[in-house]
């Protein structure tokens, strides 16, 4: 019996923090704030690193590893508010187009070269009509699609058909969010054509519930940032001729956090290891973390940046950023009360 | 990752459910007290199995097999499922026994650690005093030394079992000159000594489950001493160390909400079953949530005591505190989706559950309060899992460290 990572999941997580703390400092989040780079650069350095085709088969020259390699990977990804299609092409697209047998984009989707966008609000609950399909072209729209720079999208219709979809079949806008470091648009589509990819409506859930797992595992990540940097400052700053991180409220503060967080490790583990292992309780599992894990980053959030007092609500310190990017994995596929709901669905008590 | 315990135990588990299925029958019945024959019979049963006291020594009474974590998970897994008693574990079994085995002399080990482990001698505890709680070193229960007795006066509160206990392990102040780290020594004494005054102290579920012992010239053997003079505190730590992980665990958590599920579906208001509502289910699905991310803290806890591979400090530090923190709501929950039913107590007819909703909630909020208060469980979690200062010392205080120290 041995539950946690193994050496190498930890080694590979290991590596990935090491290449983020160096490749992707502060500045860089800073310049795709202000629009002065993009994310492709940030991305060919992971896919270098073997990240964008982490879970694709050897077959089509990806690692070939499962979603508690995922999980490590994210966290780090999280701690670093490292921004990149990780969620987006290397998880749910990767997983979907190879569980569909759709396999022709895989290879290039593992060097990095080609990124696959995922179009979901009309499965996960749409607020502006719906999409619809009429021999092979589609029309309508599709707000909040993951990845503005991607070369091709999977559109999720409501009835779980996926199609896919060439960029340039399509009208894209970008979407200002509050988090920068995970770039959103709005899909157009009139009459543009596109490759049915999927009929199956648990395809297209199992792959929402990937990107569940993985979001949690982002979020507890980003949370751990916040949370060193919380106790890292209340050792630092002084006041009244201490360090503030000797006054109890502040330490209770941490306390807090510490105490809510640390479950939060074991539970995103064991939601990667859930799908590894086709657990019964993986969907289920996934969603409470998604859940959980949207409420810890929260308070996290919120109290890491009460801890740095005036400094935390300042853009000097760039905490924003990852209160941000905690706050954007909370609504992505599905609000926390939206999964908790989805969560009693599948254990049948609604 | 690797959650199964290996095809090795599965005859041990075998084992375990075997006996189960023969001697299920034998269990205590919900009315057997603790000085009943009956809780006796199934003590020694458990032990002889090997499934109580499993690794002390059979010297001493114990079954004398080697400590093996994922034998013990697997007992309390099946004995669990079954719902079937798993023993006396009284302070006595749970918190002296192993100090005596790690601090007692021979002779005290001989003497007290059988009859503790087959519930035929009862402990309590005294620890707390009106003026010691959170800070426990600070005890003015005094010991003197009259010839070969010691001569004990003061009080202690909080003392659980104290009118069923035999015998209680007790702090009291040996060295009223030493810092207060120092002056403290750890007495075993009979309950039956004159000059003790037992007075249960009645607590808001309604129940005594605590009481307030009071020590008039009570005289003490001078040999019941565990440890040397001054040491108490030493042992009392050790014994602390054993009481925090024990008091809110994941699984039995998990129980209880599936018995607010249960409570939802069963429940109606307006003939619409509780579970329909929205806002319930959702604070049903929270408080889940926060469950199993618990119980897989628990797994990783486990593993970390079998493979010690992990840094795992923090990840046990945090489990009295929010164990209990979320036991409470747990109640909670199971009261508010009964609303007026709900306030059922005592012998209102209808009760749900025997009244144990309502019991528990309080219940758990004298655990956050009992075994080290959630805001000292919080200074401990920011000092020893984050590193942070300690709380700043009274000059008295420094000085005594300091002796200790060099002592």
């Amino acid at each position: 019996m041995e539950f946690g990572l193994s050496q190498d999941q930890l080694m590979l997580g290991d590596s990935v923090h090491k290449f983020l703390a160096s490749e992707v400092p502060l500045d860089t989040v800073r310049q795709l704030a202000a629009g002065e780079v993009d994310d492709s650069s940030v991305w060919q350095g992971l896919a270098d690193m073997g990240l964008a085709g982490l879970i694709i088969p050897e077959a089509h020259g990806g690692a070939e590893l499962g979603m508690l390699d995922a999980v490590a990977i994210a966290e780090a990804l999280g701690y670093a508010a490292c921004p990149g299609p990780f969620l987006s092409t290397a998880i749910m697209s990767a997983y979907l187009l190879n569980a569909a047998g759709a396999t022709d984009p895989l290879t290039r989707m593992a060097s990095g070269e080609y990124r696959v966008g995922i179009a979901f609000s009309d499965v996960i609950g749409s607020r502006k009509g719906q999409v619809t399909e009429a021999d092979s072209k589609l029309t309508g729209q599709s707000l909040f699609a993951l990845d503005a720079s991607a070369d091709a999208y999977l559109i999720g219709l409501s009835d779980g058909r996926v199609f896919m979809i060439e960029a340039s079949e399509l009208t894209r806008s970008s979407l200002s969010t509050i988090d920068v470091t995970h770039s959103v648009c709005e899909l157009s589509f009139d009459q543009s054509p596109a490759c049915l990819v999927s009929s199956s409506s648990e395809l297209v859930w199992q792959t929402i519930y990937r990107g569940r797992a993985i979001q949690a595992a982002d979020t507890l990540g980003a949370a751990q940032y916040m949370l060193d940097q919380a106790v890292a400052y209340s050792l630092d700053r002084k006041q009244f001729n201490r360090v503030i991180g000797s006054f109890q409220a502040v330490k209770h503060m941490c306390a807090e956090m510490a105490s809510q967080l640390e479950p939060c490790r074991a539970f995103a583990w064991y939601a990667g290891h859930a799908f590894d292992e086709s657990t019964d309780d993986a969907a289920l599992t996934a969603c409470h973390a998604k859940a959980h894990m949207a409420e810890v980053g929260q308070f996290v959030a919120k109290t890491s940046t009460e801890v740095h007092g005036g400094m935390g609500f300042t853009d000097l310190v760039g905490l924003h950023y990852w209160f941000k990017r905690i706050g954007f994995n909370r609504q992505l596929l599905g609000s926390p009360e939206a999964v908790r709901h989805e969560a009693a669905e599948l254990e049948g008590l609604c | 990752m690797d959650l199964s315990y290996g095809s090795e135990y599965d005859a041990f588990r075998e084992e375990v459910k075997s006996f189960l299925r023969s001697h299920k029958h034998k269990q205590p019945k919900p009315g057997d007290g603790i000085k009943s024959q009956a809780i006796r019979d199934w003590q020694s049963l458990l032990i002889e199995h090997g499934y109580h006291s499993r690794t002390i020594p059979s010297e001493y009474g114990g079954y004398g097999a080697e400590p093996d974590i994922i034998k013990s998970r697997i007992i309390a897994e099946e004995f669990g499922a079954e719902r079937v008693h798993r023993g006396f574990n009284g302070q006595g079994v749970t918190m002296l026994t192993p100090v005596l085995l790690e601090m007692g002399t021979e002779e005290q080990k001989k003497a007290f650690v059988e009859p503790t482990i087959k519930a035929d001698m009862i402990w309590c505890q005294g620890y707390s005093e009106p003026g010691a709680g959170s800070d426990l070193a600070s005890l003015t229960t005094k010991a003197e030394l009259d010839g070969d007795e010691w001569v004990i006066n003061g009080q202690k509160i909080w003392t659980s079992t104290a009118h069923h206990a035999d015998w209680i392990f007790c702090l009291v102040r040996t060295e009223p000159d030493a810092p207060k780290h120092l002056g403290i020594s750890f007495l075993l004494f009979r309950m039956d000594t004159p000059g003790i005054e037992i007075r249960p102290l009645v607590d808001m579920t309604g129940d005594a489950n605590f009481n307030e012992v009071f020590f008039t010239d009570v005289r003490v053997p001078k040999h019941q001493i565990v440890g040397q003079r001054g040491q108490g505190w030493q042992v009392a730590n050790a014994i602390l160390g054993h009481e925090r992980g024990s008091l809110a665990t994941p699984d039995a958590a998990m129980n209880r909400l599936s018995g607010v599920k249960r409570l939802m579906r069963e429940e109606s208001i307006n003939g619409e079953p509780i579970m329909s509502n929205p806002v319930f289910r959702d604070r049903l699905m929270k408080l889940e949530g926060r469950v199993l991310a618990m119980q897989y803290n628990d797994m990783r806890l486990l593993s970390a005591k079998i493979n010690k591979n992990q840094d795992v400090r923090l990840a046990g530090m945090i489990v009295k505190l929010i164990g209990t923190e979320l036991r409470h709501e747990i109640e909670c929950l199971g009261i508010d989706v009964m609303g007026e039913i709900g306030l059922s107590y005592g012998d209102n007819p209808h009760l749900r559950g025997h009244g144990s909703w309502q019991y528990q909630y309080m219940f758990y909020l004298g655990l956050i309060i009992g075994g080290g208060t959630s805001q000292i469980q919080k200074n401990i979690i920011s000092e020893r899992g984050l590193g942070m200062p300690k709380e700043p010392k009274i000059r008295s205080e420094k000085s005594a460290e300091k002796l200790a120290k060099e002592a």
